[in-house]
């Protein structure tokens, strides 16, 4: 653990130092963290931070307060290690009230400086010892890990198996060091938006009829969920395909799994799984399911122009269905499909996309 | 004399109550609350009138007293001129008594029905007389007079007069005792009397509500106001009625003449013109004008080449009555900011001169989210009714207020916030939407000399709130330099465990300027402060600070010299600022001796300074 501290004081500290000594105003420097500095990183095929960055100097209040907040996080980060701890990122956020001067005003922003040092020193958050309060995202079809637990023994656990309705729950990190892949016998991975599908799917077997593994990614997913879909893409070489509703925050979702998402773009090619496919609810289903809608609201407008402007949906698929869902000006759940019966989903609309386009068998 | 005169027969008794209710909302008693509230503004009205008049500084006791179920007795009691014994009869006794249309004047009181319709009220609804002792100071005793009104005959009725010992030099008190209500509230006696005190700072008023507790309105100006000059009547600024009736009452024996010398700017050219465009012969008796040659006057009035009204008749409160009476009446409320007051220069609305001047308090303990409280104010008299029929109401809803921190949808409408926002309008003859003359009506040229002087005044609030924007901004410069940079300095040393680094050339990089910055705490209106002027630059150097804060005196000091401050360190001082609130925002700073570049915190010294303060001192206490 020398070599966070050595990371930490070679690319933050010293820089301030060095300046300070100089008789210049101290300044952090990181890429821009917003939609327009993402470029297609081609050998990943992910999406990563490009070459325009940002500069905090100290000349101003807020440069100064978040240079001075840096500092902070870095001397928390050393002391955890130290101490052998980590702690949450809320915690940080409560501990910071001791701070003073550096002091977060809101988890937002101590959330904000902790992915900017991940940024700076290219580290991640887990070897700072910090991790994210909740998770809970769940796995369930025929796919076998083992977990350390925290007497440090690893469990087996397999998901077909082993596990209740509510399915195996992904922990914090998902590294080989807590987690290993061991075998699965099943033919791809189906990730869901929302748990009342992940349930339907459940309940109608659709993970055993049609052996695949079915994740549910709680909304937008946490880093573990997506880093664990990438490992299983990877390791166990599991085709992934996700399955979400029908609005532009469905097509944020996905984006994140397949391209990598934009708060997140430095450590792309760890968590994005480039060859995932959507399946979720488009424009042309609504159309051609007929499915119950409703309209978009303005910030669902707002948030489809923006997605026309984001350079990780400048697809022919992607620019087609966002137009069409502005122009019918309509957007739908992916549990609209019950308007056809509980069992449509499974017998009709997921083998249609699934099978038919040649995919799988 | 009292058996003489009380049997008023059944029948005519009934025919006053007739003609009363016919015409109670035109005289403003429509509700039984509404009576005391309008018996104790005509009384009132007239004793400030009076006082002016005779540049006499008001004392005025106001006593409400409960005297049976839904009947009070009001007294008003002044010290004005009095009134001679041999007048009592018509002044309280006789309708329209005194509204003289050969000469007008900006005052108080309406048309002379005021106060005699509230003797008819209490007389009516309670069958009493009213009461009224008067002194002039030339007799040696005061006269005590009980009187009632012949309604048939228009005339007041004398059943008592007693001469009576009062140690008053001069003044007169009014009681009437009338069947009402007594209420608290926005449309009350007590509003009404606030308010009052807030346009005339040089009365000292005591009142007495019916639970027998009394309140002080002290006297905040000891100055009486420049009287109003009564002026003969513009022709533009009459109706067919009023030039009927000077027509008839003149004591002029020919028309030439009767407009010579009854009418402003009138000369005999101008005479003969209007006679020649109208066919009036010059030789006609005014007595004897026709309805049709007095239409045709008119219209000859307008043909004819009039200069305007003159305008040096008029009395308004000016800047330092405004800023006295709005802070002794608001200061309860801590306001963090009164503005400048505006006094327009004066306007021709139809022929009679009129003015607007206002002002504006505001933040503070002023409720944030309520409507801000709008104070009319015709010739000094507040209104309270009708607010939201008044031109002054419009005016302030058609403004956006967006800009000054106030809540406003769209941007217009009556604004939500901290601040009461006052508007005095005085003229000659005022154009109201009705009768009841509770509501001004919006004519072009009032509406826009309002909204004129509604956007000085506002434009001071936002100068205002700039400037506290602006002492946020360079404080936050200050903490940067104070806190955060010796900060970063040290925990990025212990960091790297290595020594901390000099920090001085960083700082003079990010401010090469010499601070001036403030601290204070307020212990009984008293603000200490100290200040700190800090030199950041790599040069020694002098500067001349000056403290003005916008409430409040300076005591003692009015400038500081630092004498040499060299790089890196500071020079303090102290003083202390008095009658301020708990709320104190601190002073602005201004400054001399040294190049404006680099000085943060203060600004350069105008070459006004102190011209502005005198005035203030002339009428403080």
């Amino acid at each position: 653990m020398k070599e966070v501290k050595e990371v930490l004081k070679e690319k933050v500290l010293r820089n301030v130092y060095t300046a300070l000594e100089e008789g210049e105003i101290p300044s952090l420097s990181l890429p821009s963290r917003n939609r327009d500095n993402i470029v297609l990183d081609e050998r990943f095929m992910v999406w990563k931070y490009g070459d325009n960055s940002v500069t905090r100097s100290a000349k101003t209040i807020d440069g100064a307060q978040y240079i001075l907040k840096s500092l902070y996080v870095s001397e928390f980060i050393e002391e955890m290690l130290r101490n052998h701890k980590t702690s949450t990122l809320r915690e940080m956020y409560y501990i910071s009230e001791g701070w003073g001067p550096g002091k977060f005003n809101s988890q937002d922003e101590s959330d904000m400086t902790a992915e900017d040092l991940e940024v700076i020193t290219a580290l991640l958050r887990e070897d700072f010892g910090l991790r994210p309060e909740e998770n809970g995202a769940s796995v369930i079809g025929d796919v076998t890990f083992e977990e350390r637990n925290r007497k440090g023994e690893f469990k087996k656990i397999n998901c077909k198996d082993d596990v209740g309705d509510g399915g195996y729950t992904i922990p914090y990190s998902v590294e080989s060091d807590k987690l290993r892949l061991k075998s699965s016998n099943a033919s791809f991975i189906l990730a869901m938006e929302t748990g009342g599908m992940f349930d339907r799917l459940v309940e109608n077997g659709f993970d055993e009829r049609h052996n695949g593994i079915l994740v549910h990614l709680k909304g937008q997913p946490a880093r573990s969920t997506r880093r664990l879909l990438k490992r299983m893409n990877e390791e166990l070489n599991l085709p992934v395909f996700v399955f979400t509703d029908g609005d532009p925050w469905s097509f944020r979702i996905f984006a994140s799994v397949a391209y990598g998402a934009i708060k997140t773009a430095h450590i792309s090619n760890y968590l994005a799984v480039p060859t995932a496919q959507y399946i979720g609810i488009t424009a042309s289903d609504i159309l051609t399911y007929d499915l119950p809608t409703d309209k978009l609201s303005d910030r669902d407008i707002q948030a489809l122009n923006s997605e026309l402007k984001d350079p990780r949906f400048q697809t022919e698929f992607w620019k087609s269905e966002i137009e069409t869902m502005l122009s019918i000006n309509k957007k739908a759940e992916q549990q609209a499909l019950a308007k056809y019966g509980l069992d449509y989903v499974t017998d009709k609309y997921l083998p249609d996309k699934l099978f038919s386009g040649g995919d799988l068998e | 004399m009292v058996r003489k005169t009380a049997g008023l027969s059944r029948n005519r008794e009934i025919s006053i109550s007739e003609f009363f209710e016919k015409n109670r909302h035109i005289l403003g008693f429509d509700s039984p609350a509404k009576a005391l509230f309008m018996t104790v503004k005509e009384a009132l009205d007239n004793s400030l009138d009076a006082c002016e008049e005779h540049s006499i500084l008001p004392d005025i006791e106001v006593t409400l007293e409960k005297v049976a179920q839904d009947e009070y007795t009001a007294t008003i009691l002044d010290n004005g001129p009095g009134v001679p014994p041999l007048e009592v009869q018509s002044v309280f006794g006789k309708l329209l008594y005194g509204s003289r249309f050969h000469a007008m004047r900006q005052s108080r009181g309406q048309q002379g029905i005021g106060i005699t319709a509230a003797v008819l009220y209490g007389q009516i609804s309670t069958g009493r007389h009213a009461v009224v002792v008067t002194k002039e100071e030339t007799d040696d005793v005061a006269y005590r007079f009980e009187i009632s009104i012949d309604i048939t005959r228009n005339e007041g009725i004398i059943h008592k007069r007693e001469a009576t010992v009062w140690d008053r030099d001069h003044g007169t008190s009014v009681s009437v005792t009338l069947r009402s209500r007594y209420q608290v509230g926005r449309q009350s006696v007590f509003e009404y009397l606030k308010e009052t005190s807030v346009a005339n700072p040089h009365m000292d008023l005591k009142f007495r509500d019916p639970d027998g507790k009394v309140f002080h309105f002290p006297r905040s100006v000891k100055v009486a106001p420049k009287p109003s000059v009564p002026v003969k009547p513009h022709p533009l600024g009459l109706e067919l009625g009023e030039i009927q009736q000077m027509a008839s009452s003149s004591e002029e024996k020919d028309m030439k003449h009767f407009l010579m010398n009854s009418f402003n700017r009138v000369s005999a050219n101008v005479a003969s013109e209007i006679l020649e465009k109208s066919r009036v012969s010059g030789e006609l008796d005014p007595a004897e004008l026709t309805t049709a040659q007095i239409k045709g006057l008119m219209a000859a009035f307008r043909e004819v080449k009039l200069l305007p009204p003159p305008l040096d008749c008029l009395s308004p409160l000016g800047q330092e009555f405004i800023r006295k009476g709005l802070r002794s009446n608001y200061e309860e409320q801590h306001p963090s900011f009164y503005s400048r007051p505006v006094l327009r220069s004066p306007s021709v609305y139809n022929g009679n001169p009129f003015q607007v001047e206002a002002g504006i308090v505001f933040g503070g303990d002023l409720p944030s989210d309520e409507q801000v409280k709008i104070v009319r104010f015709v010739n000094k008299v507040p209104l309270l009714f009708q607010q939201g029929a008044c031109a002054i109401t419009k005016a302030i809803a058609d403004m956006d207020w967006r800009h000054f921190g106030l809540d406003q949808k769209q941007g217009s409408g009556i604004p939500f916030g901290p601040m009461i926002v006052m508007v005095h309008i005085l003229g000659t003859k005022i154009p109201y939407t009705s009768e009841s003359k509770e509501a001004i009506a919006g004519v072009g040229e009032l509406s826009s000399e309002i909204t004129a002087a509604l956007r000085y005044v506002a434009r001071d609030v936002r100068r205002f709130l700039n400037k506290k924007e602006k002492r946020k901004q360079i404080n936050e410069k200050f903490k940067l330099i104070r806190d955060l940079i010796p900060s970063i300095s040290e925990k990025v040393s212990a960091l790297m465990e290595m020594p901390a680094p000099p920090i001085d050339p960083v700082i003079s990089k990010i401010a090469n300027v010499v601070f001036v910055t403030e601290e204070y705490r307020v212990e009984e209106e008293t603000a200490e402060v100290k200040c700190t002027v800090y030199n950041y630059t790599r040069a020694p150097r002098a500067i001349v600070i000056y403290p003005d804060p916008p409430v409040g005196e300076v005591d003692g000091l009015q400038s500081y010299d630092t004498g040499t401050i060299e790089p890196s360190h500071s020079a303090t001082f102290e003083y202390r600022v008095k009658g301020v609130s708990k709320n104190y925002d601190g002073a602005d700073y201004y400054f001399t001796g040294i190049d404006p570049v680099y000085v943060q915190g203060a600004e350069p010294l105008p070459a006004d300074w102190g011209m502005g303060g005198v005035t203030v001192e002339e009428v403080s206490e």
